[in-house]
């Protein structure tokens, strides 16, 4: 069997960020911020609180529009929107209470283009094999961590944008994340992670929000 | 279509949990109308003349139970990212949401209503019409509710503005549906006020997935 973690037969594409300003009430969280980022990439954003490290992500995720600038991924497959080609995990699990682990998952799958059937590998695969068949009302926030990072490993899409992915994760969570990480960036596809926590791996990129923001 | 199915299972399996609202709003429509006899007395007359207009207000109230939580829920878990990013159209992703609030509503609550229409003494030719007329006028309720809960979704305490958004809005189908109850109690024919009220539905039907779209859209920028 394949890794779970290979992304599909999309390739993922390149990105390409030019002058993107974003202010959120009256404060520009960051302007004329440019990011080249190829296939096989990991970046990692960092800056402190409130610089507009979940802002970029969601940006990124195409979830809110910018004030300025442009986000393009080249080349896409045709007739695929960007958010179709991405996983977005944020500080909110997607986890839906009152359904177990693995109907979450299994649900997720199908919704993102995924393979249901994997849903129980995957859930091993994270190390929450003996939660999933547990409503995730009832986990804590580390497994529910484990459980949403699962949805990675369902539904193959070459982008990852991880908001914080090493909260609430024990020392085991985080070196899977490293792990998962890694391997989704050697298998050609391409990471944005916006955390403090070192990701430990040999060429990664770094981009640092708060210092041009005013 | 594997993706909408898989969302259509999964909310009809969250509406059977405890307290969800589906068996809710059917106890909630039972207990109005078991309520009306003791606020009026024991004047049966009266009661059945009035059965079909108070029958479909009490099911427009029942239909409101939940739909604050029908989107909201979703916000709130970050699972509506989730679906912006899935490559179904938003506009069918309601529509699934909708169908299943209906499927657990809207449904049960006309399959009952002939039931409670014999506490309120309605006329037996009528009996048959008011299920009929639930069956084509609840889904635009819902549909209704859609839009509401869709611009409500940010709000934390929605759900009062939610049914002051949404009542209005609703009087078309209340006229039409009780319209055709009461036409139907006095032995008259009711076909038009049942082409109205289908009418209302199906443009309800257009109207509904997309701005409920464009409002949950809008609510993320």
């Amino acid at each position: 069997m394949a890794p779970l973690s290979t992304p599909g037969r999309v390739p993922a594409p390149a990105l390409a960020i030019r002058g993107l300003a974003m202010a959120r009430g009256y404060r520009t969280l960051f302007r004329d911020l440019d990011i080249d980022l190829a296939p096989g990439q990991v970046l990692q954003l960092t800056g402190p609180n409130g610089t507009g490290k979940s802002t970029l992500l969601r940006l990124i995720a195409g979830f809110l529009r910018p004030d300025a600038g442009t986000i393009r991924w080249s080349p896409l497959p045709e007739d695929a929107t960007p958010g179709e080609c991405l996983h977005y995990s944020g500080h909110h699990e997607g986890l839906r209470d009152g359904l177990t682990a693995h109907d979450n998952v299994a649900t997720m799958a199908s919704l993102l283009g995924g393979d249901p059937g994997r849903a129980e590998a995957a859930l091993v695969e994270v190390g929450a094999g003996p939660l999933a068949e547990l409503p995730v009302e009832v986990l804590s926030a580390g497994q529910r961590r484990r459980v949403a990072l699962a949805r990675l490993l369902v539904a193959p899409r070459p982008i990852w944008l991880l908001d914080e992915p090493f909260t609430a994760l024990d020392n085991d969570g985080q070196a899977l994340v490293r792990r998962l990480i890694a391997t989704h960036a050697e298998a050609g596809g391409l990471v944005i992670a916006a955390t403090h926590q070192p990701l430990d791996l040999p060429d990664i990129r770094h981009v640092s929000l708060g210092g041009q923001a005013s | 279509m594997n993706a909408w199915t898989a969302l259509l299972l999964r909310d009809l399996r969250l509406a059977r949990r405890v307290g969800a609202g589906a068996e809710l709003g059917l106890v909630f429509f039972l207990i109005l109308v078991s309520l009306l006899p003791f606020a009026i007395g024991a004047d049966q007359r009266f009661i059945s003349r009035i059965a079909p207009a108070f029958l479909w207000l009490s099911a427009l109230l029942a239909t409101l139970l939940g739909l604050d939580r029908l989107l909201q829920a979703d916000e709130e878990e970050g699972v509506l990212d989730q679906f912006l990013l899935s490559g179904t159209p938003l506009e069918l992703i309601v529509l699934a949401k909708a169908l299943a609030h209906w499927l657990v509503t809207g449904l049960p609550l006309s399959l009952a209503a002939p039931l409670l229409g014999l506490m309120l003494a309605i006329e037996p030719q009528a009996m048959a019409p008011l299920a009929l007329s639930l069956l084509i006028g609840t889904p635009a309720l819902t549909l209704i509710g859609l839009i509401g809960a869709a611009l409500t979704v940010s709000l934390k305490r929605g759900g009062l503005l939610l049914s002051v958004l949404v009542l209005p809005l609703t009087v078309p189908t209340l006229i039409f549906g009780a319209t055709l109850v009461k036409e139907a109690a006095l032995g008259r024919p009711y076909t038009t006020p049942m082409m109205l009220l289908g009418g209302m539905t199906l443009l309800m039907l257009v109207i509904a997935p997309v701005s409920a779209a464009a409002a949950l859209r809008h609510a993320r920028q």
